[in-house]
Formats: structure tokens, C-alpha cells, sequence
């Protein structure tokens, strides 16, 4: 992927109102790739009792990251949106710890791209929740 | 179980709309998407009003995939635990009171949460029900399902597994 696309991309998603709000961060992203940074933030906390980050903020990031792996796709030629997304959590991610996320297209149609995606905290060996998803694939008419 | 004298109703009103503010209110991010919700009897309605940092795509403009499956993920687990715990609070076992104050019981945690997005979210208040279609000892199963102006045009519904809280009753 070229560095102005990247550069595209990465300031695309940086710019949506959501992402913001969330501190996300495009950390690398290209031909199908993507991994997005998302800070702890004691407002995401989903359980006062032991500070765990909400289920809720960490489907947003997987939706942003399966999102942004599609459109760096180099078959993609615009934009996408969610057909569905299915998310496992295997735990709850340490409080503290920043979350990260990675997708990868694993294939792409005329219409239909397919994503799986992977959020971690430090522990890169355990997972806090994995995704798979599939997304539009935006013509431009 | 001794059955009780007719209570007031604001009596009951006030112990059930605490025990809902308690699993609503309590939680952080609940408060940070400005969720709320909307009770009649045991059947609770979740309203997400529609504010700027809720885009996800800036030209359509529509609502942010994951604000949508965080909404539902949000309406399913207070619609479940509201459910589960309905009865200890109607018994008196729970205090709601306490509950307001934080001293919350163990919640349901999600296993996995499939969201099927339907239509885009338009810039304006959406609303979730869930429905407990198994609540078992361990597992729960929930189905909920987002609308905006027509409640027949659902811009997205999930279906969820939690795993419910040991029991120390």
C-alpha cells in the first residue's frame, strides 16, 4: 500500500467522532491490515468493582479495526460498512493496560470481505477477545 | 415465604427504579454513552440519545458500528441481571439502597455477542429491548434488537451468551 493511502486511511479513521472519543490509535495499517491502539480510561470501565474495560468499548474497537483492515485492502475500493460482527471474550482485559486490536482480511468478493480480528492487553499470549466479521465491499458507482 | 401486606406503589416504584439506576447508573460506560432507561413493570426499554461522538462515518452521517453493538451489548446485560435480579429485590434480599451505593452483586459476564447490523443508524435517539430467551444456572441467552423512528424497521439486533454469577443463595 502506498504511504499516501496509508496516510489517508490512517487520518480517515483517526477523524471519526467515535474512534476519537475512544482515544483510538492507527498504529499500522495496509493491504488488509490493520492494528488500532484504544488507551484504559476509567469512563470505558464496565465493572466499578474491579475496573475491567466494558465489552461494549471493545467491540467498538474491533468494529474500527475490522473496518479499517477492509478499506487498506488493496481490492477495496472505497468505503464498507459492518454486515455483521461476532465477538468471543475470553476475558476481561486488565485494568491499566492499554487495549489492542489487530484484523486481518482474510478474503475479499466483489461485494464481501471477511475479517477476523484479535483484541489483547499486555499479554499477547492470551487474548482478551477474538472476532470474525464480514463487511461490505463499497463500490464506487 | 410470608406473603405481604399491599405495598404503596411509590414504595415499589422507588425499590424497583433504585435497583435499576444501581445496574445503570453504577456503571461507567453506561454513563459515557449516556444510555438510559425507560421501565414498565419488569419490561425495560434502553435509549440512546444521539450525540456527535456517536458518528462513525462522518460523510452518510451515520451511527458508529460498535457505538450500535455497544448499545446492545449494554440493554442485554441490565435487561438480564435486571431480570435475575428481579426477585431478590422484591423479596427484600437485595437492599436497592445499597445497590445505589455501589455495593452491587456479581454480574452476568458476556461469552460472545453476535450483532447482525440491518440498517444504517441514523443521527438521531435509538432505542433497545432484549429478550432472556434461556436463563439457566451457568448460561443465560439473550436476543436484543436496536430501532430508531419505526419500530418495525430494526436497525440491528444481537443475540448474546453470558455466564451467570456463581450463586451463594
Amino acid at each position: 500500500m502506498d504511504e499516501a493511502k496509508v496516510k489517508i486511511a490512517r487520518q480517515f479513521i483517526e477523524a471519526i467522532p467515535h474512534s476519537r472519543a475512544l482515544g483510538m490509535k492507527v498504529e499500522e495499517i495496509g493491504d488488509g491490515f490493520a492494528r488500532i491502539t484504544m488507551p484504559y480510561d476509567e469512563r470505558l470501565i464496565g465493572d466499578p468493582k474491579t475496573g475491567v474495560i466494558h465489552g461494549g468499548a471493545v467491540s467498538a474497537l474491533m468494529d474500527t479495526c475490522g473496518g479499517a483492515c477492509v478499506m487498506s485492502h488493496p481490492e477495496a475500493p472505497g468505503g464498507t460498512a459492518t454486515i455483521d460482527l461476532r465477538i468471543d471474550y475470553m476475558r476481561g482485559a486488565t485494568p491499566g493496560q492499554t487495549i489492542v486490536a489487530e484484523a486481518r482480511c482474510t478474503h475479499i468478493t466483489r461485494n464481501v470481505a471477511f475479517v477476523r480480528a484479535t483484541a489483547m492487553d499486555d499479554d499477547r499470549e492470551n487474548p482478551v477477545a477474538t472476532a470474525t466479521g464480514a463487511f461490505t465491499v463499497e463500490r464506487k458507482s | 415465604m410470608s406473603r405481604r401486606t399491599v405495598e404503596p406503589v411509590q414504595v415499589v416504584k422507588q425499590r424497583r427504579d433504585a435497583a435499576l439506576r444501581a445496574l445503570a447508573e453504577g456503571v461507567p460506560y453506561i454513563r459515557f454513552m449516556g444510555i438510559v432507561f425507560d421501565r414498565r413493570g419488569d419490561e425495560l426499554t434502553a435509549v440512546l440519545p444521539f450525540r456527535d461522538e456517536n458518528i462513525g462515518n462522518p460523510f452518510l452521517p451515520a451511527i458508529h458500528g460498535g457505538v450500535t453493538a455497544a448499545f446492545l451489548e449494554v440493554t442485554a446485560i441490565v435487561t438480564l441481571s435486571y431480570q435475575w435480579l428481579w426477585e431478590d429485590v422484591e423479596n427484600g434480599v437485595l437492599d436497592p439502597e445499597e445497590m445505589v451505593d455501589g455495593n452491587l452483586p456479581r454480574l452476568p459476564k458476556t461469552i460472545d455477542f453476535t450483532v447482525d447490523y440491518l440498517r444504517s443508524g441514523l443521527p438521531r435517539d435509538a432505542y433497545a429491548r432484549a429478550r432472556v430467551t434461556r436463563s439457566g444456572r451457568r448460561y443465560a441467552s439473550v436476543q436484543v434488537e436496536a430501532w430508531q423512528d419505526n419500530r418495525d424497521r430494526p436497525i440491528a439486533h444481537a443475540t448474546a451468551h453470558f455466564l451467570m454469577p456463581r450463586s451463594d443463595k
